[in-house]
């Protein structure tokens, strides 16, 4: 174990002197094995560790987000081929091989779920949150979305439809939210600040400025 | 052989309201993270592929009484048992006590950046053309395979239309078999509420899923 993790608010696993747990010990015991054998570099188990909690998350979809709201030709080319266009940016590879840009308007809210498993979009999303792997957002986001929304704290209006895309496959989904108003003036990093995470899957919103 | 996934869950009541996290708040215990990295470097040596990895955790057991990260190490542990690469013994002890097997190939530090670049990507060149056009109207498969699938059992026997060709990708149920890529074409269906959930309440909801040629029949 030659990385810690960096320190977050609030969380149990901070605690520096606690006891190891069940899980802690089994783990460990495991990679011990594995790296004994040779079948795995400690080396490569830190950069594993280093770029999905340090280099690959949702602000790279943020900046996909921005790009798209400032540059037309850029979202015509997220609409003819995602992957391509994202990649432009420096975005892709593992978990994102296959890409598609869904646009969200005043009459269509889109909302992305894996029923199967945790399929997401890890380079321009980064690793999925709890939620988005747990049964009660997989259960419910194709049968009472809505509902989920309701939980995010978003209502939308009965007029606007609700497109919900099960990830079945390997072709991953960004939603593109709708950019909000009284942004004309802002540039593309002060737009990418407006993209939470949970606006790129669907259960939230654009906020403004 | 029977075969039960505990990973099919759209649609199924009963689990109450999703509780929603801050954006950086992806990991809860320490040991999350080691599993999540030896997953992907184990992934690497080319001993199983995605869908084998897939089908050994929704077969778990004690699937809906896990977290995620549960289910990933205990997967993986299966992984590496049946395949030989450990033993039971040696993994509950955390010492080697027999030689380690071959494998294909053993990730590297240096490399992780490229080879997470470079993803596996599952398009493969067509060699036939697509039995359906977008618009076309189809109806999914309603047998129950007995081995790996991705056809979730809430569109079983459904009607939907055709979205959107994705191309030919390598088909999931073959490829968790063993039996190669056998690639097929990949489609977006999509489905009215009426047809998923008759005599709800309608949201003006449409759901579609990604499909493989096999899954899907005239309608």
């Amino acid at each position: 174990m030659s990385t810690r993790p960096p320190h977050k608010h609030g969380h149990e696993y901070d605690h520096e002197h606690s006891e190891l747990g069940e899980m802690d010990l089994r783990v460990r015991a495991l990679e011990s094995v594995l790296t004994e054998k040779g079948y795995v570099d400690p080396a490569a188990l830190d950069a594993l560790i280093d770029t999905y909690q340090t280099r690959i998350g949702p602000r790279n979809g943020a900046r996909v987000v921005a790009r798209a709201w400032v540059d037309a030709e850029f979202r015509e080319w997220l609409r003819r081929d995602a992957s391509a266009a994202i990649a432009s940016l420096g975005y892709g590879g593992r978990q994102g091989e296959h890409m598609v840009a869904v646009e969200n308007t005043a009459s269509e809210h889109n909302l992305v779920v894996c029923t199967l498993c945790s399929c997401y979009p890890w380079p321009v999303l980064g690793l999925p949150p709890t939620w988005y792997k747990s049964a009660p957002y997989r259960s419910r986001a194709v049968s009472d979305p809505r509902g989920v929304l309701a939980d995010f704290g978003v209502t939308l209006p009965e007029t606007t439809a609700i497109r919900v895309w099960d990830s079945t496959a390997e072709v991953r989904y960004l939603v593109i939210p709708e950019r909000p108003p009284g942004t004309e003036g802002l540039g593309e990093t002060e737009l990418a600040e407006l993209v939470g995470r949970d606006s790129m899957i669907g259960t939230g919103v654009a906020r403004r400025p | 052989m029977s075969y039960t996934t505990h990973a099919d869950l759209g649609g199924q009541p009963g689990h109450g309201p999703v509780r929603p996290e801050p954006e950086g708040e992806l990991f809860h215990a320490a040991w999350e993270l080691r599993v999540l990295a030896l997953t992907l470097a184990m992934g690497a040596t080319g001993s199983w592929n995605i869908d084998m990895s897939r089908a050994a955790r929704e077969t778990l057991p004690d699937y809906a009484a896990s977290s995620y990260y549960e289910i990933w190490f205990e997967a993986l542990q299966r992984l590496v048992e049946e395949r030989g690469l450990a033993s039971a013994a040696e993994i509950a002890s955390g010492h080697m006590r027999t030689s380690p097997r071959p494998v294909a190939r053993v990730l590297r530090g240096a490399d992780v950046a490229a080879v997470l670049a470079r993803g596996s990507p599952t398009e493969r060149s067509a060699t036939s053309p697509a039995r359906f056009a977008q618009g076309a109207r189809v109806r999914m498969r309603c047998d129950v395979p007995r081995h790996h699938t991705r056809l979730p059992a809430y569109v079983r026997g459904r009607a939907g239309v055709i979205g959107r060709l994705h191309g030919t990708h390598v088909f999931a149920d073959a490829n968790a078999l063993g039996l190669g890529e056998q690639p097929q074409w990949l489609y977006n269906v999509v489905f009215d509420e009426a047809e998923l959930w008759p005599g709800r309440a309608p949201q003006g909801l449409k759901v579609s899923v990604d499909a493989w040629e096999p899954y899907l029949e005239v309608a």
